[in-house]
């Protein structure tokens, strides 16, 4: 749709652009100061009512349809927990056949919504398959990295040395041993027309990008990494929810950047981090944190160090892809 | 082979008879009936279907969206997201595949999805065997659809187009399952009537918008999560809403009849009038193999019967107890295992608790055969008959399973 | 609560056909501090409004002077049915207008 590889279209500048309209909640079971609850206001805001959401089990589903009430303006189905982005594909698919033949004029985009357990590990082969057979869908994955709704576990999103009660800090293991898995690097690799972090501390920044992303679906998949910080989970106060997220970007653990028609681009304020200087010590995002608290001096060098080198990589797609 | 009842047929309906594998029958039907997505994965014996399929869309000849999927688990997926949405879907498989699925069949029931699939029956792993029989069905005849098992591709056709009646009625909005033989059905050519699109259109109207659908004019939540207070009432909707769909079934089978002169009902019996000794078969082969024992063994004075149970799910109980009622012995023919049950046959449990029920109190026997396709011989089911007899006139009924073509 | 309806009086599916009705639950009684603005302080900065999960800031057509004499045609106030008391608006707020005071029984 007529954005080929140029400048993000600003729909919303100031936060006074952000739209009235609220489409999910109040009343919804989320705990007291919950990220992805804050996620789906901002990317419903942005979407508006004209989407169908497609939602994998987890922390979302089970606090938003607890029976008889639903948090949803919008309409939405649960399936189940890997099969996000597969109903998602029917969904469209069935948009596209009723509409070419005349049975429904059905306007509704398709908005897929799953958390890091639902993409990272059992949504994972899904989602790779929407990607390929590039069915018109944005799939959204907040990320908060575990398995919260069960009682925090592990997920493939979960970040090196995180305690987690499946990975527990003991004398032998101290929280999670593998580091989190690069998803946007997978998606990035299906060739969809885009793909882009954004966090819920800058929200004018993603509700820009589920515009974005929702305008290039004539021509295929699009996909946003949401990362939303959970307090049960990460063991913060309740009110450091977009304090914590904040600071994820500022000291470069978790940088905004999108992926426009292969052309890659940092966005404020990641765009200044190449320089390492420029970003904020990695120790106030883990200090805050009791999932962190356990670290030792030399964990957190090699938490810097993977910082640094996922940075490295950056800055070489960024030359290359720029 | 079926049972044609000519009676008010306007003959215009067919437009021709033409070879085709059960597979191919039950495409055609799709095509047919209009389907809007299908969404499938490819397994043995079942992939032929969705080939043909994928044709008819390539050709143009079917509009529709073919979502190659990636798993079994997201074709039914898939058909659900597409289901949900408001088009006509359909997808097919066997064995493996439909283990894979299994969680999903729960949702589309409990969701209340008229989708329709095609099950090709075969064995389950391991060892990995391809070949026909019906322990992958047998395993998913708890999930809440609709099943039924075809005898012939004829059959498969208008049970396909029959499917889709009845799924979409707003009296039933329930999935629904048409088997038949692996290989045996879904890979040998018979000959079958296939009727003006017009008509088979007209017999299975569209009904969009009669349900609550995905769509942003009417905002729905699907998929809701139920505690204790609620679980229990959603989900007895739905298992009562199988047990009403009988009549739905059945009014559709007679309308079927009227338009396309024929009618299946939900048991078929054959030589029944008189029977002394019957067999309970399902399928195709198993069927055909019986009704020819049958026939050698009512050429040398034995009363021997077939009944055939097409209806699997919700059961025929009343339907199959009338039809037993008089007989002196009974065996029941399954291609499944329960293992670990009191007795190893899944629908000689069913048969033979339909029997208790309703105090009817005879000889039956659970007989094992044609597992992973081992041939069923006629004289096998030959010998079934004079087993009968024998256990009749002994008194002396075998407690455990009957494992036929067993070295 | 809700009415434990039969299965019979329920819509099909366990699909729930009223948007948004959670608003039934009144998640404000998980409170057990509460956030209190300051409507002087308070500079119309829509950023708690923003940052609120549930949400349950409200941001009203309601005129307000203050007591050094500004004048604003908004103001935002908490709406305690739902605040579930997080004090994210606290912590976000640029000039520090809303304090989290204890709920008293």
């Amino acid at each position: 749709m007529g954005m080929a590889s140029g400048q993000i279209k600003v729909g919303i500048r100031t936060i006074w652009d952000v739209p009235k309209e609220e489409y999910f909640g109040p009343g919804q079971l989320t705990c007291a100061g919950c990220g992805p609850s804050l996620a789906v206001r901002h990317i419903l805001k942005a979407a508006g009512p004209d989407v169908i959401v497609v939602n994998a089990t987890g922390c979302i589903e089970v606090t938003s349809t607890q029976y008889p009430y639903t948090a949803w303006g919008v309409p939405y189905i649960h399936v189940a927990f890997e099969n996000a982005a597969a109903v998602a594909s029917g969904i469209e698919a069935a948009i596209k056949a009723l509409n070419r033949k005349g049975i429904a004029n059905v306007k509704a985009k398709v908005i897929a919504l799953a958390g890091d357990g639902g993409t990272y590990d059992i949504g994972m082969q899904a989602l790779s398959g929407m990607l390929e057979r590039g069915h018109g869908v944005l799939y959204v994955l907040y990320d908060n990295e575990a398995y919260m709704n069960t009682g925090i576990q592990r997920s493939g999103g979960t970040p090196r040395f995180a305690w987690t009660t499946t990975s527990p800090v003991g004398s032998r293991v101290r929280g999670k041993v593998q580091s989190k898995k690069d998803i946007m690097s997978i998606v990035i690799a299906h060739h969809i027309p885009y793909a882009a972090t954004a966090s819920i501390a800058y929200p004018i920044d993603l509700m820009n990008k589920v515009r974005r992303a929702l305008e290039v679906l004539d021509e295929g998949p699009a996909f946003l990494h949401v990362f939303a910080p959970c307090p049960p989970g990460w063991r913060i106060d309740d009110s450091k929810t977009v304090e914590i997220a904040r600071l994820a970007v500022e000291t470069g653990v978790f940088p905004l950047f999108e992926w426009d028609h292969g052309r890659f681009r940092l966005n404020p304020p990641s765009n200044m981090h190449v320089d390492k200087s420029k970003r904020k010590p990695l120790i106030n995002y883990l200090k805050p944190q009791g999932r962190f608290a356990h670290l030792k001096e030399e964990e957190i060098k090699a938490m810097e160090t993977e910082v640094d080198s996922y940075w490295d990589y950056l800055t070489r797609l960024l030359k290359a892809f720029g | 082979m079926t049972q044609v009842v000519e009676k008010g047929r306007e003959r215009s309906v067919v437009v021709g008879k033409v070879g085709l594998t059960t597979n191919y029958a039950v495409a055609h039907a799709v095509k047919d009936v209009d389907v809007d997505v299908v969404a499938a994965y490819p397994i043995t014996p079942q992939t032929t279907i969705i080939e043909r399929l994928a044709e008819y869309v390539a050709n143009g000849e079917l509009d529709a969206e073919f979502i190659p999927v990636e798993s079994e688990h997201s074709a039914l997926s898939a058909a659900v997201g597409a289901s949900a949405a408001g088009a006509r879907v359909f997808t097919a498989t066997s064995a493996q595949g439909l283990e894979l699925m299994h969680e999903i069949l729960h949702i589309a029931s409990g969701l209340r999805l008229p989708i329709v699939m095609a099950v090709p029956g075969r064995a389950l792993s391991a060892p990995i065997s391809i070949h026909g029989d019906y322990q992958d069905l047998m395993n998913v005849r708890d999930t809440g659809w609709i099943i039924y098992i075809a005898s012939t591709a004829q059959e498969a056709y208008d049970t396909v187009i029959e499917a889709f009646r009845v799924a979409e009625d707003p009296r039933v909005l329930l999935p629904v399952i048409v088997s038949y033989d692996g290989f045996l059905m879904s890979h040998t050519t018979e000959p079958v009537e296939v009727y003006d699109v017009k008509a088979v259109r007209e017999f299975t109207p569209r009904r969009h918008g009669a349900r609550p659908l995905l769509n942003p004019e009417r905002p729905v939540t699907m998929g809701a999560l139920a505690t204790p207070d609620w679980y229990y009432e959603i989900k007895y909707q739905a298992i009562n809403a199988l047990k009403a769909s009988r009549s739905v079934i059945d009014e559709v089978d007679s309308e079927f009849n009227r338009r396309f002169g024929r009618s299946y009902g939900a048991v078929e019996g054959f030589m029944l009038d008189d029977a002394d000794y019957i067999l309970v078969t399902y399928g195709g082969a198993a069927t055909w193999n019986a009704l020819e024992a049958a026939k050698e063994a009512r050429g040398r004075g034995l009363r021997a019967g077939v009944l055939r149970i097409r209806l699997f799910r919700p059961f025929p109980t009343n339907d199959l107890v009338k039809k037993l009622a008089d007989a002196k012995a009974v065996a029941v023919v399954d291609r499944a295992i329960a293992p670990g049950s009191p007795v190893e046959g899944p629908v000689f449990k069913d048969v033979y608790i339909a029997l208790r029920e309703y105090g009817v109190d005879k000889p039956v026997i659970s007989v094992i055969h044609g597992i992973s396709q081992r041939t069923m011989y006629v004289r096998d089911f030959y010998e079934l008959y004079y087993k009968l007899k024998d256990i009749a006139s002994t008194g002396n009924v075998p407690r455990e399973s009957l494992y036929m073509g067993l070295r | 609560m809700s009415e434990l309806r039969s299965w019979t009086q329920i819509p099909i599916g366990g699909y729930i056909t009223e948007p948004q009705n959670s608003v039934k639950n009144k998640t404000g009684s998980w409170r057990t501090q509460r956030p209190v603005i300051d409507q002087d302080a308070c500079t119309r900065c829509r950023i708690c409004w923003l940052y609120c999960p549930e949400p349950a800031i409200l941001e009203l057509n309601k005129p307000y002077v203050t007591k050094g004499g500004r004048k604003y045609n908004l103001t935002f106030e908490i709406n305690y049915d739902y605040c579930k008391g997080c004090g994210i608006c606290a912590n976000e707020c640029p000039v520090k207008a809303i304090k989290m005071v204890p709920e008293v029984v």
